[in-house]
């Protein structure tokens, strides 16, 4: 319990174990702390006909080996984990991921040109500046909603 | 006199081993592309497209300067715009020198990149990027000049995606094709090839 809780003042996640909203480069924890979440954040999209994409990293602080199974938001009528791979002839391929697998310790990052959170039909635009929730779905039944900050068309990581 | 002969030795061997470098870089066994793989010069294709606005534009428009050109698709979730914002970095690090490099997108996915839709999204990176669009069968034309691949992947819910050919092409000032950046490549090389292909305009004469 004392671990949890210095734990929780190291990562400056109180605010969420209250229920307040957060700063966006900050960590997002689910109850029991075992699964951290950093750096979310999205690109803004142009209005509401094409996918928005989205990043962040899952770390895995439990004893158990968990898995990422899936996606859900309010803001997308579909989405899911895509991962996009580049084959020997230097072409592009994008295809689901429903099954990311992170160990103990472990962590697994979504991140530009690998794995994104894919928000097919777009109930409304991303537009930069604003947040959004997105629910993380894990094998154990853990559902973590976090809050994703939209940054530029041109961003390239967290950061802008 | 030895020594002025010793110093022009040490120039030419110096010359040489440039050449060599070059040559290794470009033609020989240090090119980026698998044989049979490589673009064609941009002076042996043949293409008529639209730009962001409006404007006819063919391998007439690149060639002259050097060119940097890159396929993709407006609705491209992760890749395209990771791509375009990576090649506005690289415009900003070359800076002014940049100026005249044609830079160009073109899109794989002209069904729904209308030139509207191509002027608007090439409007949120770099102000020297372009946006092409045009028939079906003038980007293949181009896309086969680049020896570039696309394909449309059907997915759920009538919703399609495109797998495309992600490499940055770069050519020098008379169209001859200098070599690719791959997807992932670091900085540190990409910005060396795009300077690279622009010296290449007094240096080398069509190939
Ligand atoms: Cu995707």
């Amino acid at each position: 319990m004392f671990k949890t809780f210095a734990k929780a003042i190291q990562s400056l996640s109180v605010a969420l174990l209250m229920g307040l909203p957060m700063a966006s480069s900050a960590q997002q924890l689910s109850e029991n702390a075992s699964i951290v979440v950093e750096s979310p954040w999205a690109r803004a999209s142009l209005g509401m006909s094409r996918p928005g994409g989205a990043y962040l990293t899952v770390r895995n602080e439990g004893s158990d080996q968990i898995s990422l199974i899936g996606l859900r938001a309010e803001i997308s009528g579909m989405a899911s984990i895509h991962e996009t791979r580049t084959n020997s002839e230097g072409v592009s391929i994008m295809a689901p991921a429903d099954n990311i697998v992170i160990p103990p310790g472990g962590m697994f990052a979504l991140e530009p040109g690998g794995y994104h959170a894919m928000l097919m039909q777009l109930q409304s635009p991303l537009v930069e500046g604003e947040t959004f929730p997105l629910t993380l779905l894990f094998s154990d039944g853990t559902e973590l909603e976090i809050t994703v900050p939209v940054l530029g068309i041109g961003a390239r990581g967290p950061e802008g | 006199m030895m020594r002025v002969a010793k110093i022009a030795a040490i120039g030419a061997a110096a010359v040489f081993a440039a050449l060599f470098v070059g040559w290794w870089q470009v033609d020989g066994p240090g090119a980026d592309s698998a044989p049979g793989k490589r673009s064609l010069p941009l002076t042996a294709m043949e293409f008529s497209l639209t730009d962001q606005d409006g404007r006819d534009v063919g391998p007439e428009t690149l060639i002259g300067e050097p060119s940097l050109v890159f396929f993709g698709f407006t609705y491209c979730p992760d890749v395209c715009p990771t791509t375009l914002s990576d090649i506005s970095g690289w415009l900003d690090e070359i800076g002014p020198d940049a100026e005249d490099l044609n830079t160009v997108f073109i899109t794989v996915d002209p069904d729904r990149d209308t030139v509207e839709a191509m002027a608007e999204y090439v409007s949120y990176f770099h102000p020297q990027i372009q946006g092409w669009t045009g028939l079906p069968d003038q980007i293949a034309a181009i896309a086969d000049g680049f020896r570039a691949t696309y394909e449309k992947v059907e997915g759920e819910n009538g919703e399609y995606t495109m797998n495309h050919t992600a490499g940055v092409f770069l050519f020098d000032a008379t169209g001859r094709f200098v070599t690719t950046i791959d997807y992932h490549e670091p900085r540190e090389f990409a910005v060396p090839k795009i300077r690279r292909a622009m010296q290449n305009r007094t240096e080398r004469a069509e190939s």
